[in-house]
């Protein structure tokens, strides 16, 4: 067959590595605009300075957030059942997110329509919300997964979610994740901003760059200590068969605290991830201060691809490890697509992401420079 | 890639006007329209693949559905149909939202040059796309009689097998209880016609199709022990070539687990029981696809005759805009319709033949499925409410207050803001 010219194993690690690109993709690309949303009422104050700062991110938001659709979309495509566990494990996170998130196409179109300063205020409220809450709730949801998800599989393959609900997702180590997500893209927000905007909302910006960015470092750091003294670690213990059937019951699976530290002893070059996350984060806020604007926006989005890294490499070969039925913990070798299917979607990544990424580009260009106070080519 | 096309250039698009030629932002509007095309075109190759899962096999390892040809699920001929029917019906509804407004300010002599011009554009837009929706519509309607005979013979209410070729019953009022549909009027030969295209191939009624739904729900019984063998020892070779030759028909069998916590051993009252319940709705579906189709017609007419007054320049006829105005939603009505037929009349099923839709419900509790249900539902409602209440403030406006101009190029960006 012709998919047999890149074999299960390799397809399986590539859309693994895929996932993880998306995700970087996603909090590169959307994750500015969400922490632009998030600076919003803090950095702006009168009402040209908001709708200044609302079109920063105004025209570009709506194809950033694809991301999300697209890395949204490849886990459903290519890992089903992590799909469905996350979609029913994270249910009311999950609604939180989309309730917030349906407020921001609302929020960007509906706030210019009337002058009245309330009407306007309650917006900006909304974008706030729209903004910090995903923001917050996807470092959650990453948090839960070095915890440990309540759910269990059944001979049918059919996956029981046995939580309670949203208050178990909140556990202080999700939550100091929630604090490590929602500060490291407030601080790529601002980064963003401060290249699109001058005086005082930029001089605002810059200051919440540098107190956010050295914030965000340090929870990144805590929680990584956390991980390796005390949040229980999940290894496989049965013969892996990377070219397997996509059922997780076939193997076994020990848990012990600081094995998801393990893959830095085995393989010292990991650490580089971590490192590039910390670096990174910090290099944004240092070049905030010597005023090297497009630098410091690299440098972050570099610390956020880091941190990704670090969260993805850390569970390598787990996704979704289950707390109450850990042999049924969800891994890269036997909760992905068949064979065939993940072949077809590389084939079409291979021909269209370049596509995306080059008219992307292009629209980026088309909208380069800085915006001034009473920019009216906007209409926000 | 549908998404990030639409979504990437929709930006440009209304705001780029400034920063770009006309060529080039002409382009962007073009790429979004491509790009919102296309995006309808993936969801209903996913939906046409619910109706009528081609292109996939199911493996017993991992107990689901795999690909097996992506050729044919992009080419699945419920797919095809359902895509242009759906999509002329999303320009239908555009066109009667434009044509509603004209005829607005038409009525009240506001902004009348630009109303006339967008009158015009709608109702020849309009026109072509409603024939399409009926054409297509068509196309479905025999698509769905090679591959969904249940949904077909709950439309029209046809109980027993038709000897062919088969009336359409008109009228009727649907019997679930006696499984008859009362005072029928049929117009002789139309289904027949329209179903089959020939005349003399017959159309099986529910009652027979329980039947054959009986002898699969039977045979299905095998592939379930088949795969209880499996699953133990999966170099079963024997059990292989039973599971092999009776899979299609596992689903069915698993229509049972409604009733028993063991399928395999279901007796005949309950395999019966399962049986039966592969009949849909069947009132509902009998009226929602009458009204469909009943509004698709009024808009061949509607368009039509707004298309024949506007190439005779008479824009004065108080009666037709006035009825035009409230045509507003009827567009909207009919795809709901529509999407009651195709969703509702698959029931049992959440992928047809495969997967029976309680089997397919996540096992989230009823408390948490309806907070979300009914926070969705406040949610959308509220926004509904405003988003009305901000289009009606823009119409009133008018064309010219919202955009400080009069011109073709306002007329784009409202037209893309409406829709």
């Amino acid at each position: 067959m012709l998919y047999d010219i890149i074999d299960y194993p390799t397809l399986r690690v590539l859309w693994w590595a895929l996932l993880g690109v998306l995700l970087i993709g996603f909090a590169i690309m959307d994750g500015f605009d969400l922490g632009v949303a998030a600076l919003l009422p803090f950095v702006a104050k009168t009402d040209s300075e908001r709708r200044m700062v609302i079109s920063s991110v105004g025209t570009v938001w709506e194809g950033n957030q694809v991301w999300l659709i697209l890395g949204a979309g490849a886990i459903f495509a290519a890992w089903p059942p992590i799909y469905a566990t996350a979609f029913s494990g994270f249910y009311i996170a999950m609604f939180l997110v989309l309730a917030s998130l349906i407020l921001r196409p609302v929020g960007f179109d509906f706030r210019s329509k009337l002058k009245s300063p309330r009407w306007r205020g309650n917006w900006d409220i909304a974008l706030f919300v729209g903004g910090a809450v995903p923001a917050l709730v996807f470092g959650v949801a990453v948090g839960n997964l070095f915890v440990g998800v309540p759910f269990t599989i059944d001979a049918d393959q059919r996956i029981f979610y046995e939580g309670s609900g949203l208050f178990e997702l909140l556990n202080p180590f999700a939550l100091l994740a929630g604090v490590v997500s929602l500060t490291m893209l407030v601080a790529h927000g601002g980064t963003y901003l401060i290249l699109k905007t001058d005086g005082e909302v930029a001089a605002r910006t810059r200051r919440a760059v540098t107190i956010f960015a050295p914030i965000s470092v340090a929870a990144f750091v805590l929680a990584g200590l956390w991980i390796a003294s005390g949040i229980t670690g999940y290894a496989i213990t049965s013969v892996v068969d990377p070219a397997g059937p996509s059922n997780p019951l076939l193997k076994t699976v020990t848990t012990a605290p600081g094995l998801w530290t393990d893959i830095y002893t085995r393989m010292p070059i990991a650490a580089l991830a971590p490192i590039l996350g910390i670096a990174g984060l910090l290099g944004a806020a240092g070049l905030t201060v010597l005023r090297k604007e497009g630098l410091a926006f690299i440098s972050s989005g570099l610390g956020l691809a880091g941190v990704i890294v670090t969260a993805g490499m850390s569970l390598f070969p787990f996704i979704i490890p289950s707390s109450i039925q850990p042999a049924a913990s969800l891994t890269v070798w036997d909760s992905s697509s068949s064979h065939r299917t993940l072949f077809v979607m590389a084939v079409c990544a291979v021909i269209f992401v370049p596509i995306i990424l080059a008219y992307t580009s292009y629209i980026f260009h088309v909208l380069r420079g800085k915006l001034q106070p009473d920019d009216a080519g906007h209409g926000y | 890639m549908a998404f990030f096309l639409e979504s990437s250039f929709v930006g440009l698009f209304l705001f780029g006007w400034d920063k770009l030629s006309p060529r080039a932002h002409l382009a962007t509007a073009w790429l979004v329209a491509i790009g919102s095309n296309l995006s309808a075109l993936w969801i209903l190759i996913a939906n046409g693949w619910m109706q009528y899962p081609v292109g996939a096999e199911f493996n017993f390892q991992t107990m689901r559905m795999e690909l097996s040809s992506f050729f044919d699920i992009i080419f699945n001929p419920v797919a095809q149909a359902k895509f242009v029917h759906t999509v002329s019906a999303g320009y239908v509804t555009g066109a009667m939202f434009v044509l509603s407004i004209s005829s607005w300010y038409l009525l009240r002599g506001r902004h009348v040059g630009f109303a006339r011009r967008s009158f015009v554009v709608a109702a020849s837009f309009g026109l072509a796309s409603a024939l399409s929706v009926v054409v297509l519509g068509d196309e479905s309607g025999y698509t769905v009689t090679e591959h969904q005979k249940m949904k077909l013979a709950a439309i029209e209410g046809m109980w027993e097998t038709e000897p062919a070729p088969a009336g359409f019953t008109l009228f009727g009022i649907p019997d679930s209880q006696a499984q008859e549909t009362h005072y029928a009027i049929q117009v002789p030969w139309m289904l027949g016609l329209i179903a089959t295209r020939s005349i003399d191939t017959a159309l099986p009624g529910i009652k027979d199709l329980v039947g054959v739904a009986e002898g699969r729900i039977e045979n299905g019984k095998q592939a379930l022990v088949s795969l209880k063998r499996l699953r133990a020892d999966p170099a079963d070779a024997e059990a292989r070539a039973i599971f092999e030759a009776t899979k299609a028909d596992l689903g069915h069998a698993l229509l049972l687990r409604k009733f028993t916590e063991t399928p395999e051993t279901a007796d005949a009252a309950l395999v019966a029981k399962a049986a039966n319940s592969t009949i849909p709705d069947v009132g509902t579906l009998f009226w929602t696809f009458r009204l469909m189709v009943g509004l698709g017609f009024y808009f061949i007419l509607a368009f039509a005759a707004a298309f024949y007054f506007s190439a005779k320049l008479e824009f004065d006829k108080p009666w037709f805009l006035t009825m035009l105005v409230w045509s507003l939603p009827l567009p909207w009505v009919a795809a709901e319709l529509g999407w009651i037929v195709a969703e509702y009349g698959r029931q049992p099923w959440a992928i047809a033949d495969v997967l029976p839709t309680f089997l397919a419900a996540s096992s989230l509790s009823v408390v948490k499925v309806g907070f979300t249900l009914f926070g969705f539902v406040a949610f959308y409602s509220t926004l509904a409410v405003i988003d009305v209440f901000l289009m009606r403030r823009t119409i009133l406006m008018g064309p010219v207050e919202v955009l400080g101009l009069n011109g073709p190029a306002p007329v784009a960006a409202t037209a893309a803001k409406g829709a």
